[in-house]
């Protein structure tokens, strides 16, 4: 094969050539800015419901009050985006795209054409989502998790028309897409590595995507049997999940016998997992950096990569743990809180081994390496949370308030968006030459760490109140009114918290066009993205630092 | 196993590129398998395309067992009467049409034609680069014919998928009659939603067959195609079993 027909595939000219690219490079930045819109339309969501929460009847410009089917839809919305299109989109679909075959010195992925679709896939799952904004009724009001009954009637509430059948369009072009990038990364990581880069030389950040394509392809797949069934209960007159004589706007429906419980089971053998796709490729990014950024190999990295799989195998076998007050068997609740908690050792083992690779290291407290410390912190602090609702005791008390929000917030939405942007800033000088301002940088970060733990950790002490989550307004119930200074604290603690992103985004922007020029290896890292078009074939793991007797501080994978 | 690479397929060292073509890299072969030349690295487009459709039946596997596990708990579902008290279970036992078991030995068929086609292709490139040596003599190529013959058993499985539901509507039988008879459907038209995925990658196949001169791309869509055939006919038989037994 000729060099010239090498260089040019994927990156076929002309600008229908560029926005339809095959490169992994393109399509990475792609999926980088669709979860960025994305997690802007999140948090814009999550701002009117702050704002909502404790001034009820101020008018919005643009939106006047928030009614409470509005909110439910702006609460349905914001899980669905930020879930599907940025904690699973962003560290998979874009650092997973960009760097995993440059970490593996592979030209591209396995099957660029597929990548490219599943990109699109993704882009039409987004717009449709959004879509349901604009019709009649509105956006779906049943939440992220769409229990049935009220997910499978049309009539059960504005929003649950049309705005609930473009939702199940949505993920289950999601799901295609997902599955279908997931088999991409397995593939690519199975065969495509280059001489030398044996599975146990592999960075951790490619064992943590490889594990995620693989949870993908497991859960998505169920997810999408799930809404087929939703999608047929509501159009085909079927009866999965709508039980005997439920009574919706004063008529009984004609279901008979179905069952909102196999909904659930459905839903979170697939949603649990989820929590792990969401979070894995943080776990793996957190320890490729503080290797780096401590100048040390990686604590236990072959610890690591089995604590990943067993946190990647046990992500399916709790879902119970989300319905313990469903009426589900208390005997199987008791089988789901032990197998939670043993979660708690692999991730123990994760905690213990960051703080061995942070330990005596000579740490450089850049800007990528505070957020990576930044994750460990808030993986710690929501995780500590986690033993706790996995018990079904606390969990009857716990289950709906803002006790579990401040949780799977912290442990999953904080940690993993701490870890994008680690990513981010660590990854920038690959992606565009040039170093992103990390005055601003450190700026961005204190905003970010602080202001998540003064949204979140309050919400402890709200659920521990009695404090329920979903209702749109709470402010005129008696024995809530001394926790509205603490909810009115939080509304501002997260409008300042927002109000901090600017930074980050005045930042990637004017860095991408007007950035310090990057050198080749900004942060003296070792591996393959980062080495200087070396044909060596890999010769060592990926966290070589300040190996006693080496010539050199930090040795890239690919020197002799 | 990762393959070494020949020293003209290594990209020569260029220059710093911060886009990131300055990485080296290594594995032959187009990713997409449409480049335009015919791949030298037949056995590792094989190895990579065999890997890709079987994640595939992973993932249509886990598909088919989600809508399985929910089948098996809904067949015990049921209400509870609210003037007795008894538990009543709705569930009503299907009688499957006949002309399943013809449709069933019609895909089992269509699994042997493929296969005769696949058998021919991997023995045409086997030998290829000893037809030249006088006297060996070359087997004839003769895919084109087994893939329509593929085709037609495989068309004819689809519209017997297609009688059973018409005898099931004439019976009276639709989707929402009784939880049976949606799992019927449903499972049904899953199952045939993806042979028709099939279906369209033998028609590429036929298409390469006939109109491509390159024998190796042919026979690793032939090849996959044909993997993913058998599991679809697998699957069916799987599906039958469930809803012959588990009524």
């Amino acid at each position: 094969m000729t060099d010239s027909s090498r260089t040019d595939r994927g990156t076929t000219s002309g600008i229908l050539g560029r926005i339809f690219s095959r490169d992994h490079k393109v399509i990475g930045l792609q999926y980088f800015f669709l979860s960025l819109a994305a997690a802007l339309v999140g948090v814009a969501l999550s701002a009117l419901m702050r704002f909502h929460l404790v001034w009820p009847d101020a008018s919005l410009p643009f939106f006047g009050a928030i009614k409470p089917e509005q909110y439910l839809s702006l609460l349905t919305m914001h899980g669905t985006l930020m879930i599907f299109f940025v904690l699973t989109t962003a560290p998979q679909g874009a650092f997973g795209n960009y760097c995993l075959p440059l970490q593996i010195g592979a030209r591209e992925m396995a099957f660029p054409r597929l990548n490219m679709l599943s990109f699109w896939f993704t882009v039409l799952a987004f717009l449709v989502l959004l879509s349901a904004f604009v019709v009649s009724g509105g956006a779906p009001i049943s939440g992220w998790t769409h229990y049935p009954p009220l997910s499978a009637v049309a009539s059960a509430g504005p929003g649950q028309g049309m705005g609930m059948d473009l939702w199940i369009a949505s993920i289950g072009l999601f799901c295609f897409a997902s599955v279908l990038g997931s088999i991409n990364f397995i593939v690519t990581v199975l065969d495509r590595r280059a001489p030398g880069m044996t599975m146990m030389r592999l960075p951790l950040t490619v064992w943590a995507w490889f594990i995620t394509a693989i949870l993908s392809l497991l859960a998505f797949t169920v997810l999408h049997a799930a809404i087929v069934l939703l999608f047929m209960d509501r159009h085909a007159g079927t009866s999965f999940f709508i039980p005997e004589g439920v009574v919706v706007n004063g008529s009984v429906l004609q279901h008979s016998g179905g069952s909102p419980l196999l909904w659930q089971h459905l839903f979170w053998f697939f949603g649990h997992p989820e929590v792990y796709i969401a979070i894995l490729p943080g776990m793996g990014l957190t320890s490729h950096l503080l290797s780096t950024f401590a100048r040390k190999p990686v604590f236990g990295y072959r610890a690591m990569v089995y604590a990943m799989m067993a946190i990647g195998a046990l992500g399916f076998m709790v879902w119970g743990h989300h319905m313990f007050v469903s009426g589900m068997n208390p005997f199987a609740a008791f089988a789901f809180s032990v197998l939670t908690m043993v979660i708690g050792v692999p991730s123990a083992i994760k905690t213990f081994n960051w703080l061995g690779t942070l330990w005596r290291g000579s740490i450089r407290l850049t800007v990528p390496m505070m957020f990576a410390i930044g994750f460990v912190s808030v993986f710690v602090t929501g995780g500590l949370s986690g033993p706790i609702l996995a018990q079904p005791a606390l969990d009857t008390y716990l289950h709906d308030t803002y006790f579990v929000v401040a949780h799977f917030h912290l442990i999953m939405g904080v940690a993993a968006v701490i870890a994008i942007f680690a990513a981010t800033y660590f990854w920038f000088p690959k992606m565009f030459g040039r170093h992103m301002n990390s005055t601003l940088g450190y700026a961005h970060f204190w905003f970010t760490f602080v202001g998540a733990y003064a949204v979140f950790l309050p919400m402890h002490f709200l659920g521990m109140a009695g404090h329920p989550r979903r209702y749109s307004q709470l402010t005129e119930v008696h024995y809530l009114q001394p926790l509205l200074p603490l909810q009115r604290f939080i509304t501002w603690a997260a409008l300042v918290t927002i109000a901090g992103q600017v930074i980050f985004l005045f930042n990637l922007f004017w860095s991408i066009w007007r950035g310090r020029t990057a050198e080749p290896n900004p942060w003296e890292a070792t591996t393959l993205e980062w080495s200087q078009g070396q044909d060596s074939p890999v010769m060592r793991g990926p966290y070589e630092f300040n190996v006693p007797g080496a010539k050199a501080e930090f040795l890239m994978q690919q020197e002799e | 196993m990762a393959r070494y690479p020949r020293s003209d397929e290594l990209e020569s060292p260029s220059s710093i590129d911060h886009g990131g073509s300055g990485t080296p890299h290594y594995g032959g072969g187009d990713g997409s398998g449409d480049s335009g030349d015919a791949s030298p690295d037949y056995y590792q487009n094989l190895r990579r395309y065999r890997l890709f459709v079987f994640l595939v039946f992973i993932g249509v596997f886990i598909f088919f067992t989600a809508l399985s596990s929910a089948y098996i708990i809904r067949r015990g579902n049921g209400h509870v009467d609210w003037q007795t008290g008894a538990f009543v279970r709705d569930w009503q036992p299907l009688t499957l049409p006949s002309i399943l078991w013809m449709n069933t030995l019609l895909l089992a068929l269509s699994s042997c034609a493929l296969e005769f086609a696949r058998r021919n292709l991997v023995r045409q490139v086997a030998i290829a680069p000893a037809v030249a040596v006088p006297g060996v003599a070359r087997e004839k190529k003769y895919s084109a014919p087994w893939l329509a013959l593929t085709l037609i058993l495989g068309g004819g499985f689809l519209a017997g998928q297609f009688l059973a539901w018409e005898r099931l509507r004439a019976a009276g039988v639709f989707i929402a009659t009784n939880p049976s008879s949606s799992f019927f459907y449903i499972l049904t038209a899953s199952h045939a939603a993806h042979l028709i995925g099939g279906m369209l990658a033998l028609i590429y196949a036929a298409g390469l067959s006939i109109f491509s001169t390159k024998l190796e791309r042919e026979v690793v869509v032939v090849d996959v195609t044909s993997w993913y055939w058998h599991f679809m006919g697998l699957l069916w038989i799987y599906i039958f079993l469930l809803m012959r037994f588990a009524q």
